[in-house]
């Protein structure tokens, strides 16, 4: 087996600004989409906002990114696509989705407990001029097909050319940091290989401050968070927020 | 027939009495307008796109998918008929045999067209299978469903080729009698297609790990939704059938069949109703048990969301499962008409309710813990789009009733009830 990559996301040190969105968007050339709502809108992190339900001084905040869990087993997209358009990549770890490839029937949408599949619902689209900022090595997807956070594959895939041209077989870890990574301004959201159990985040996952979302289900989700607060940890239960209100960041 | 400018009665089979052709014509205007409006609004979801709909990415099946999956069900009749009259050799049912064929192919044609616009990219649908994926459900649900409609419209070409001027065209004559040679293979290819794509549908949600309240054990590869869709669409089947050929008679005015295919109908949709409900019973305490705890999920949680609450449960099972099943299956009932068509309708609507719950209320409960329970209300040309796809059932119906030999010939005057 080859790398696991996953992150470990500080819930604590997450101030809910949003510019792990905005990097993601910009990296990934997201479209911007006036015409989009909350719930059509292309996502691939999405910030929420959950408290533990209370008022007064005993209410308590947290943000919480979601984004692609890169599930390692019964990855529930990758096992329902009939036309092989999602993957988990077996030397990385990162479920992969193949837009030219979707026929854009939906049904990973619909298996995926995170919500965290967009369909793309309108012909991409920016304001004028905004165009020439795109990234250049990534591809737009077309309407009507289902995209989701792939890691920045572009970025590893800039990794891996670099160390060829270097004559390297591996990549250095400094040279792939996806997007929300990189921007994140309080460094809450920390990405290594969950394999190597020296890498400062497969270690950070193994503490008693990280958990996962929907753990129970099995899927073995590569995104961790962690917290020191016991009502945010225990949002690893599904029934562990009754009354909690719940807003998009 | 009077033979007008405006006539069509050599086209109609001797001995048959149908109504004039401009009023057959005035009840085909309109649903033909109906179907024109269902066009059009395809037409808007295919060329600006899925936007046009009310889905969205939380909600990423609708009304399609739900209505899909209700009609695949009630097409059943057309399979199962055919592996009664053909494989089991059960001869009082041929009478509806033809029926079955022309509701079969409208459910499943009628399908297809309606996945054809839900797909972002119509185009690429041969990439399932240049590129299939053979653990996916749906893989194997696009493969038998277009296999079987193919079986349908194979079974529709003898039908069609016994109208009374197509069979003067001596080489059609041949075709028609070679082919009806081979129905009763095809009646046997259509039934293991069938009995997997149906079962396969019911495998798209019970494989789904990710959403506890669909998710099921099973056996091997096959959750049991596999088992229970196959159940639940052998049941109601024959139910719709019968449904379909009272409303036909209703609306002609004819007697079509006898009453003991009624009963016959009857009692098989009741009993198979009555193991259907036994089985979905026992899987929904195993799932209320065992499954849905493992997954962290409890029971609960799923039917505290208004109208989803529980009395949909005791809707699906009770109120809609073993009380057309009592009905169907007692003796005394299938001797009332309006009984045994309230029985059946139970029964149809049974099967729509429960394909509805795995479908819609599926996506609608929450999965995090930080989820909401979300709504959604399908947009005017989702609606109409599946409107048109009734109105084409119409219409094709009415013109193969009035053009080809769907149900025996008349016996006497005596079953003539009126001329309409």
């Amino acid at each position: 087996m080859g790398a696991r990559y996953g992150m470990v996301i500080d819930l604590d040190r997450c101030t809910g600004c949003g510019s792990c969105m905005i990097a993601c968007a910009s990296e990934n050339n997201v479209p911007a989409l006036p015409q989009a709502s909350p719930r059509t809108g292309l996502t691939p992190v999405l910030v929420r906002k959950v408290s533990n339900g209370q008022s007064g001084a005993g209410r308590r905040e947290t943000f919480i990114p979601i984004m692609c869990m890169h599930c390692e087993h019964e990855t529930p997209c990758v096992k329902v696509c009939p036309q092989q358009a999602v993957e988990l990549d077996k030397a990385t770890g990162i479920v992969m989705q193949m837009p030219q490839r979707c026929l854009g029937c939906r049904y990973c949408m619909t298996a995926c407990p995170y919500h965290a599949r967009f369909f793309n619902w309108w012909d991409p689209a920016w304001p004028q001029g905004m165009e020439k900022s795109l990234n250049p090595g990534v591809a737009v997807r077309m309407r009507g097909v289902v995209e989701k956070c792939n890691l920045c594959h572009a970025r590893l895939h800039a990794a891996k050319e670099k160390a060829a041209a270097a004559g390297k077989r591996d990549i250095d870890s400094s040279d792939y940091v996806p997007a929300c990574v990189e921007a994140c301004p309080t460094n809450a959201i920390h990405f290594g290989n969950l394999a190597d159990p020296n890498d400062p985040v497969s270690k950070e996952a193994r503490s008693p401050q990280a958990f996962r979302l929907l753990a129970r289900l099995g899927t073995e989700p590569k995104v961790y968070y962690k917290s020191t607060e016991n009502w945010v940890r225990n949002l690893a239960e599904p029934n562990s927020a009754q009354g909690s209100e719940v807003q998009h960041g | 027939m009077a033979s007008t400018a405006l006539s069509d009665a050599r086209w109609i089979d001797r001995g048959e009495e149908r109504t004039s052709l401009p009023r057959f014509l005035l009840w085909l205007s309109p649903w033909a307008l109906l179907l024109a409006v269902g066009v059009y609004a395809s037409g808007l979801c295919l060329y600006y796109g899925l936007n046009q709909t009310n889905m969205d990415n939380r909600f990423a099946f609708g009304l399609w998918i739900f209505l899909d999956l209700g009609i695949i069900a009630l097409g059943a009749g057309a399979f199962f008929t055919g592996f009664l009259v053909y494989i089991l050799k059960r001869a009082e049912l041929k009478p509806i045999l033809n029926t079955a064929v022309v509701v079969g192919l409208i459910c499943y044609s009628g399908a297809v067209a309606i996945l054809m616009i839900d797909v972002g990219q119509p185009l690429r649908a041969w990439f399932t299978f240049w590129h299939p994926n053979t653990h996916s459900m749906l893989t194997e649900v696009t493969f038998c469903i277009s296999c079987y409609l193919l079986v349908l419209s194979l079974e529709y070409i003898p039908i069609l080729l016994r109208n009374r001027q197509l069979r003067r065209i001596p080489s059609f004559l041949v075709f028609e009698h070679q082919l009806h040679k081979v129905v009763p293979v095809l009646a046997a290819v259509g039934t293991l297609l069938s009995f997997f794509h149906q079962g396969s549908l019911g495998g798209l949600y019970g494989v789904l790990r990710g959403r506890p309240f669909a998710f099921r054990s099973g056996v091997l590869i096959w959750p049991s939704t596999f088992f229970l869709f196959i159940l639940s669409a052998i049941a109601s089947g024959p139910s719709f059938l019968l449904l379909i050929t009272a409303i036909v008679e209703k609306v002609t005015g004819r007697k079509l069949v006898a009453e003991e295919v009624y009963r016959r109908l009857a009692f098989i949709s009741g009993v198979l109703l009555a193991t259907y409900v036994a089985a979905k019973s026992i899987d929904t305490l195993i799932w209320l048990n065992y499954t849905s705890p493992a997954a962290g999920f409890a029971p609960w949680q799923y039917y505290q969301h208004k109208p989803f609450g529980t009395p949909i449960l005791f809707g699906e099972i009770v109120l809609f499962g073993l009380v057309p099943a009592l009905l169907l299956t007692f003796r005394k009932t299938a001797s009332s008409r309006g009984l045994l068509l309230t029985a059946a309708a139970m029964a149809c609507t049974g099967v729509l309710l429960n394909r509805f719950v795995l479908t819609v209320q599926t996506l609608a409960v929450p999965t995090l813990p930080f989820d909401e329970f979300l709504h959604y209300t399908p947009s005017w040309q989702e609606v109409a789009s599946f409107a048109g796809v009734i109105a084409y059932g119409v219409i094709l119906y009415s013109l193969s009733y009035r053009y080809l030999p769907l149900f025996p010939p008349r016996q006497g005057k005596d079953s003539h009830v009126s001329g309409n």
